[in-house]
């Protein structure tokens, strides 16, 4: 295939996707008013809900079923595969790390990224501080863990050796004896989660500082005529009117963090005590060829999310109030 | 819920208000020189390992396993071997045609979700119907499947509907794992204008197309913006999808499968993946840049119509 | 399940040997150059293929830069000559990629397996075609038996050996050697003498890694492989790995004890690279490094690891570093691990049943000697080892490969179910690594073995 063809096929694929929703808000405008509301709903949804079906639901339910069966999916073996997660050994570690990097990632990533869109907000260099931050999230996971290998690489303390990790050379001139960082349970857990938040906060930062620039100035000025300092304004201004967007921020955040097994896979393959539900799911399923052990682990990660979905009901149902 | 319900109101006025003080806010230093520097320090501490990367790519590869990248500051060895190397010997075409790949895969990948989502997130925030709300939490909660769980339904799938191995097969993919979230977000987004835009609208007879297209595609600009730059990002550094989808054909692999393979069958060449990972982020940042300008004058452009 | 793959798979690469004899009837081979001989009878060889202009087949491999290169041009001959394309997909992450393609019903033609485990899984979808007649009398005639039974599941003959490759080997540094008075130990006793000497001496002998990504531990099950060899001979070996034998009787146990007094001590490790945990977080590519800057001696890694050191080290056995056998019990006991790869078709049309026995023939196995690399060497007797562009190591391996009464054994974890040979094996050598007790360990995986 030429460039050409390449780029002809892609334009191709829009110009049908356009038509397809052309013809979609065509039948959409002859139903105006209130009446044809369920027609329109359901015409705009109507894309969304077959792609999801077939992409997600069907896949999601299937999981649920295979959870119920045995390596090869062949013979139904009832919870056995609960009750392998529930009462091996590593499994009580790998849900308390679960628990962790669901816990931490999403506030540390969203306070970092919120105190940073509050300091460059309205700063000359906005743009290009931003930038940095934003950096880490346009790098690929694999990008990342070689990143991470030049800061957490342990060379041993002895002459003619020269650390090549940013973390432990710091050690070396302050006098102190290098470490091996993603050895030492549970710390090393921390210094994986913080490639996470590394990777997360940029993400914050972008969508809280669109939030930020929406506050009504005449707000914040009535604020500063009162004579509210900069972390009463924060505290009473900031906070109360970017709320929306920091549950968004936080719920993506907590959910992307559910699914990451990257980072785990790539710097530690789940050793050390370092693994999580996602890791297990991966490896269960692609690399021991257990697939009723692997879905019954998607499923638990089904299961974790729950709360979060929750707590989302309940501020939709806040807001319907309005 | 005290502070959340107090809140609202404020909320819910942003673009009318972002307008109000629009063009006539005058650039301003930091706050304080504290400020700055807390700034400075999240700034460098965010940069650092990056840079270290950006250096590591320039020096041979046997300084890299021997030495710390600091170094470098002190006793300076350049190469740009890592850079040729990487540019040079990637699969048939080189890395050009793994470029185009990757153009071809993230722009409808980029568009489709994104339209169908603003379309769903509306019916979801403006319309009233039945079971909305089970319905939109229904779609939320679909963010929590594991991608992987879908690879083989879905490769059965394109491979009964003779799509496997096309772009559509990445094209399709990258939409559905998207909906959720792009939904979740532009629903959030909607949600915050002021219903008030919305029922005046009404008033003056316009259907929901004329709604959508009139009034919200405007104020959403910046929201859809940010949300395209997210989605271009995961689109343009996945690997898992374009693997499984591309099947066996080097036509549609993006550039992430052919760096994914640079290291050679021994593994870790740390010298051309730091080369290789900084010829990949070259693109994703020159977008985060274009559009970041974007960004901000589409949130006061959207309030100046609305 | 990239890099170790890649450590596995990976053939014996350029380096140069130690053991190797007769090392000087590689140098005379340049003379016997292929060209010449080929001229207007080229194509002889490929006329029992017939004509298949315009066929394709399609060929999918973990096997990537610059080795796909090679590769590729062992293919040329047979393209050229009964007019078919073999179109190649080179994919690090051809191990997860192929068995979702097999399920999902979206196989290649051929896919190029390194492992016998992962080739039962493959048959296991179905979707898998057993080997043609043809393809099995050329493996009949250029393989032993032990080849063939590698890629035979459930008595039906399915997948015909490709390369090969040799993975008892210790890496040290010739110079070091003589300037010590070291000599290469001939008997595991003798190793151990030769590290306490070093360790005497006042540093450490032994240098390893075995992070390797999600892989990491799989260099521990090599080095417990190679002693459950030496130390309960080959029918226990084969037990062990059918697990006839259970995981934790004493054969096993004492083999991963036997590791341990190397990887495990104190003294010996981990030159150049810190204590004992350090082997855990060093991963496999640098843990032989040390041995450059004189901090560490000895390395057990195979001899793809010759393609690890930086570019302008020299290796061979008056160079930079260079490898001895891992001696056995005895100067006599030579065991050989090693590891390679199957052609597993899941087509039988005509072509790709006709690139099978191709691939299968000598006529495939000399082009692949020629192209020299990491990639000359394979079991097949009927490869034309004179015209071949071999290491020293690569004319050892060659013998000790094609020789029906060399005791050679297929890398075991890659044969047992993937539950343990690519989990739990890996996971619980990484434990034992950093604190477990060989108890635990041997226990655990057993544990694990899919019932």
């Amino acid at each position: 295939m030429t460039t050409t063809d390449k780029f002809v096929k892609m334009v191709e694929a829009i110009a049908l996707f356009l038509a397809v929703v052309g013809l979609i808000l065509f039948l959409a405008s002859r139903f105006s008013g209130r009446k044809g509301d369920r027609v329109v709903a359901a015409v705009f949804l109507l894309p969304t809900a077959v792609m999801v079906l077939v992409g997600l639901v069907y896949p999601g339910v299937r999981t649920i079923y295979y959870s119920f069966f045995n390596a090869a999916g062949t013979a139904f073996v009832g919870m056995d595969n609960y009750q392998t997660i529930f009462t091996s050994s590593d499994q009580r570690t790998v849900l308390r790390n679960t628990v962790l990097w669901v816990v931490v990632t999403p506030f540390v990533a969203t306070a970092v990224g919120l105190l940073y869109a509050i300091l460059v907000d309205k700063a000359r260099v906005e743009a290009l501080a931003k930038a940095f931050i934003f950096l880490p999230m346009s790098i690929s996971f694999v990008g990342a863990s070689i990143i991470w290998k030049f800061v957490y690489e342990y060379r041993p303390d002895q002459s003619g050796v020269q650390q090549i990790g940013l973390l432990n050379q710091l050690l070396v001139w302050l006098g102190l004896t290098p470490q091996q960082w993603l050895i030492n349970t549970p710390w090393n857990t921390f210094f994986l989660i913080v490639v996470m938040i590394w990777i997360q906060a940029g993400f914050a930062m972008t969508v809280l500082s669109a939030a930020i620039k929406a506050i009504p100035e005449d707000i914040v000025e009535a604020a500063r005529l009162d004579g509210v300092g900069p972390l009463g304004m924060f505290r009473f201004v900031t906070v109360p009117s970017i709320r929306p967007a920091l549950i968004v921020v936080l719920t993506t955040i907590g959910i992307g963090t559910l699914k990451v097994f990257d980072i785990v896979r790539t710097m530690t393959g789940g050793q050390f005590d370092t693994s999580v539900v996602a890791n297990e799911f991966y490896s269960e399923s692609f690399r021991s060829a257990n697939q009723g052990l692997g879905a019954a682990l998607a499923v638990l990660l089904f299961v974790l999310v729950i709360p979060i979905v929750l707590y989302n009901i309940r501020q939709l149902r806040a807001s319907e109030g309005r | 819920m005290t502070t959340a319900d107090a809140a609202l109101p404020v909320t819910s006025t942003p673009a009318v208000a972002a307008l109000a003080e629009a063009s006539g806010k005058a650039k301003r230093k930091l706050t304080s020189p504290w400020a700055s520097l807390a700034a400075l320090v999240i700034a460098v501490l965010w940069t650092l390992p990056t840079l270290g990367l950006a250096i590591s790519s320039f020096r041979p590869a046997a300084e890299i396993k021997t030495t710390g990248w600091w170094t470098f500051f002190t006793d300076p060895q350049v190469t740009l071997d890592n850079y040729r190397t990487v540019l040079s010997t990637t699969g048939t075409g080189g890395l050009g045609s793994y470029f185009v790949n990757s153009f071809v895969i993230v722009i409808p990948s980029v568009v489709i979700p994104i339209s169908l989502a603003a379309l769903a997130a509306y019916a979801f925030a403006w319309i009233d119907f039945k079971g909305r709300n089970l319905l939109f939490i229904a779609i939320f909660a679909l963010q929590i499947v594991p991608i992987q769980v879908t690879l083989i339904p879905l490769l059965t799938l394109y491979v009964d509907g003779g799509l496997a191995g096309s772009f559509w097969s990445i094209w399709l993919s990258h939409s559905i794992f998207a909906l959720p979230l792009a939904i979740f977000l532009l629903h959030n987004f909607m949600r915050e204008i002021p219903r008030e835009l919305i029922e005046a609208a009404r008033m003056d007879g316009a259907g929901h197309v004329q709604i959508f297209f009139r009034v919200l595609l405007p104020l959403l600009t910046p929201a859809l913006a940010a949300i395209g730059i997210f989605q271009f990002l995961w689109v343009w550094n996945d690997l898992l999808v374009a693997l499984t989808f591309s099947g066996s054909s080097s036509d549609v692999q993006p550039i992430t499968v052919a760096l994914a393979n640079l290291s050679g069958t021994q593994g870790t060449a740390w010298h051309l993946l730091s080369a290789g990972a900084f010829v990949s982020i070259i693109v994703p940042v020159a977008v985060f840049l274009s559009l970041q300008r974007f960004f901000v004058r589409g949130l006061l452009a959207g309030g100046l119509k609305g | 399940m990239t890099a170790r793959t890649t450590g596995r798979r990976a053939i014996a690469v350029t380096g140069v040997l130690a053991l190797a004899l007769g090392a000087s009837a590689c140098g005379s081979s340049d003379n016997k150059s292929s060209g010449a001989q080929r001229g207007s009878t080229e194509c002889a060889d490929y006329a029992q293929y017939g004509d298949l202009s315009g066929k394709t087949v399609s060929v999918f491999t973990g096997i990537v830069t610059p080795e796909d290169a090679l590769l590729k041009k062992t293919w040329a001959p047979f393209e050229s000559c009964t007019g078919a394309t073999i179109k190649g997909t080179f994919d690090k992450s051809f191990e997860t990629q192929i068995l979702v393609q097999a399920k999902a019903g979206n196989p290649p033609d051929i896919a190029i397996v390194p492992q016998p485990g992962l080739l039962q899984q493959l048959v296991a979808t179905g979707k898998a075609k057993p080997a043609p007649k043809e393809t099995e009398a050329n493996v009949d005639k250029n393989f032993t038996k032990d080849w063939k039974s590698y890629g035979t599941v459930n008595g039906v003959f399915y997948a015909a050996p490709q390369n090969a490759s040799m993975k008892s080997l210790v890496w040290y540094s010739p110079k070091e050697f003589k300037d010590k008075g070291y000599t290469e130990p001939k008997t595991l006793d003798e190793l151990t003498a030769l590290s306490d000497k070093i360790a005497a001496s006042g540093h450490k002998p032994w240098c390893a890694g075995i992070a390797s990504g999600e892989a990491t531990g799989w260099p521990v099950t090599d080095w417990m492989e190679d002693m459950m060899l030496r130390l309960s001979g080959p029918a226990e070996y084969d037990k062990w790995v059918k697990h006839q034998i259970a995981f934790n009787s004493p054969g096993p146990t004492a083999a991963l004890d036997e590791v341990g007094k190397f990887l495990k001590n104190g003294k010996y490790v981990n030159g150049g690279l810190g204590d004992v945990k350090s082997i855990a977080t060093t991963t496999f590519q640098d843990g032989g490094l040390p041995i450059l800057q004189g901090q560490c001696s000895l390395h057990r890694q195979a001899s793809f690891y010759a393609a690890n050191w930086p570019q302008g080290t020299k290796v061979s056995k008056d160079g930079d570093v260079f490898a001895f056998f891992l001696p056995g019990k005895t100067a006599e006991d030579k065991p050989v691990l090693g590891g390679g790869e199957f052609l597993l078709a899941f087509s039988d049309r005509p072509e790709v049943k006709a690139f099978q026995t191709f691939v299968s023939s000598g006529t495939w196995a000399t082009l692949a000697a020629e192209g020299g690399g990491g990639r000359a060497v394979s079991a097949n007797r009927g490869a034309d080892v004179t015209k071949c562009q071999c290491s020293e190591i690569d004319t050892l391996a060659f013998s000790v490969l094609q020789d029906p009464k060399a005791i050679f054994r297929f890398d075991g974890s890659d044969a047992m179910p993937a539950a343990i040979g690519s989990n739990a094996f890996w996971k619980q050598a990484t434990s034992w690594i950093t604190g477990q007790s060989t108890k635990d360990t041997v226990n655990k995986i057993e544990a694990a073995w899919p019932k």
